[in-house]
């Protein structure tokens, strides 16, 4: 026995038609023949506004710590630093001449001897601001940039162990690595939370439309009876729960965005948390989220509308 | 319909054997006990159901071959009357009544709406919800929504089931006037003085459904 034998298709719901279903002025056959559902669509509203608001959190997450990746990679990568250790009587004469060895280093730039007052900056985190520096055998402290691909670090620091003992040379790599890791890792943290998040708004929509569909049988069972298409049915609720994704999102982005552009300034501190945040061109990519959302309705609905009608005749 | 047989399980024959042809332009009765098949054997006609066996076609189609959107197209040629009515409550009578015309997609013309309103005497209900009809207006509705498209054959599934007599024969009026007007209609009924009633007025041919088989009824009705 063949009750249902035909079973609606994805050709039947073909995007480009319900696509045109969605965009028509008057809804197509007209959203009227849902009835409506005040809580579903509330809940739909709320879901997806708080999806959003927590998407651009992750996106904001994720262009951070890409920035900071990006920044400690080359800023670090871009500089090396030799420490000279000696007597306080010999200090000055060991140091000028581990400059002179690194003035022809090839790859290296002009060597700069740190003053005094910037390695009393460097030490003031641990020792406060009036530790009086002279009074401490502190290292001098040589910075050099990296001017050229031929240089070579362990050919200097095997070269500084044998003419100027007691000068080590710190190319940052130790505590680079780890650092430019985990800021990757967060990056890669940030796009698996808007992964997520799209993926959970997806199964919100998809059991709110499929209650509507299924709280809905009766209504859609009479339109198939008196020769309503399966395009028609199923526009009539796709459209409705694209729309409510579309502004529930747009709110929650904009709160989102709100919140995100309230945070303390960049520079306001130079820590890691009140760098979160878009900067330029990065504005603009919230702005997707709500067009997502709306993608991410209209799949939803359509695939929850498919399986809905296979059961209708 | 030719050799159609219908079981709702498998090895269970509620209908066989059964091969007819409706009429262009006749008025037709469809009579047998409650439970004998009557409701089944309209949606074999609407494409509701498919037949277990034999071959039915509508308007030179094949019921089976058609595809989904092949059925809405036939069930917008054949406009059905059902028992249970069938509206949606949340829509007045005259959106419900001009829902087959917004579904495809064609204008609705309000004083059309408005005559096809009139002509089943409800012009004054055509912004009640469903709910608040009688069984007579609720049935004169589902019959003006049947007909709004125009379609080619008219089916009606105990239409008169839950009226008083003056109402059953208002309605039965509102099916002669749509006959006379060139539609094929069929109506499915267990009432025979209703029946004999109507063919005083048009000569009907009378099917009647017993044992699982179709029968033309003769002078015994």
């Amino acid at each position: 026995m063949r009750l249902f034998s035909r079973r609606p298709d994805f050709k039947a719901l073909s995007l480009k038609t319900l696509w045109q279903g969605l965009l028509r002025g008057d809804g197509g056959a007209g959203d009227r023949i849902v009835p409506p559902t005040g809580f579903t669509a509330q809940l739909t509203l709320f879901s997806a506004a708080a999806m959003a608001f927590l998407a651009v959190f992750a996106l904001a997450l994720a262009l951070a710590t890409g920035r900071l990746a990006d920044r400690w990679s080359s800023e670090l990568a871009q500089s090396v630093t030799v420490r000279v250790s000696s007597d306080a009587a010999d200090q000055e004469t060991r140091t000028q001449s581990v400059i002179q060895l690194l003035q022809t280093t090839p790859g290296l730039g002009q060597p700069r001897l740190l003053p005094d007052d910037e390695v009393a900056a460097l030490l003031a985190p641990w020792f406060g601001p009036d530790m009086p520096v002279d009074a401490l055998p502190v290292p001098d402290l040589i910075e050099l940039p990296i001017t050229g691909r031929d240089f070579d670090a362990p050919g200097l620091r095997l070269r500084l162990e044998a003419e100027a003992p007691g000068a080590v040379l710190d190319d940052h790599t130790e505590w680079r690595r780890p650092l430019v890791a985990a800021a990757q890792w967060l990056r890669a943290l940030g796009v698996i939370s808007l992964v997520l998040i799209a993926a959970a708004s997806a199964a919100m929509i998809t059991l709110a439309a499929k209650a509507a569909l299924a709280a809905n049988g009766q209504v859609i069972r009479v339109l198939r009876l008196i020769g309503a298409r399966d395009i028609t049915i199923a526009t009539a609720f796709v459209r409705r729960f694209t729309h409510r994704a579309a502004i529930g999102a747009a709110a929650g982005t904009a709160l989102g965005m709100g919140a995100v552009a309230l945070l303390p300034g960049m520079n306001a501190a130079g820590g890691f948390l009140t760098g979160l945040g878009f900067s330029g061109w990065g504005w603009l990519l919230p702005l997707l989220i709500p067009v997502v959302a709306a993608a991410v309705g209209f799949f939803a609905t359509r695939w929850a509308a498919l399986k809905m009608l296979e059961s209708v005749r | 319909m030719k050799d159609v047989g219908f079981g709702y399980h498998a090895g269970d024959r509620l209908l066989s054997g059964m091969t007819l042809s409706l009429q262009p332009g006749m008025f037709h009765f469809l009579t047998g006990p409650s439970g004998a098949g009557k409701t089944t054997f309209l949606r074999l006609c609407y494409a509701d159901l498919l037949p277990t066996e034999g071959q039915m076609t509508a308007f030179g189609q094949d019921l089976r071959s058609l595809s989904r959107d092949g059925i809405a197209g036939l069930r917008r040629r054949v406009g059905v009357v059902h028992q249970d009515t069938q509206f949606l409550d949340h829509l007045p009578v005259a959106e419900n009544v001009a829902l087959p015309l917004s579904i495809a997609g064609e204008q609705v013309d309000m004083q059309a709406l408005r005559d096809l309103l009139g002509w089943v005497q409800l012009a004054p209900h055509a912004r009640a919800m469903p709910p608040q009809l009688s069984g007579g207006e609720r049935q004169r509705a589902a019959l003006a929504r049947a007909v709004i498209l125009s379609p080619d054959v008219v089916l009606a599934d105990e239409p008169t089931g839950n009226l008083d007599w003056d109402m059953s024969m208002r309605l039965m009026q509102l099916l002669l006037e749509l006959n006379k007007s060139g539609k094929t209609v069929l109506v499915a009924t267990h009432d025979l003085n209703l029946i004999r009633a109507t063919k005083a007025q048009v000569a009907a041919r009378v099917l009647r459904i017993a044992g699982g088989t179709l029968h033309l009824a003769g002078a015994d009705l």
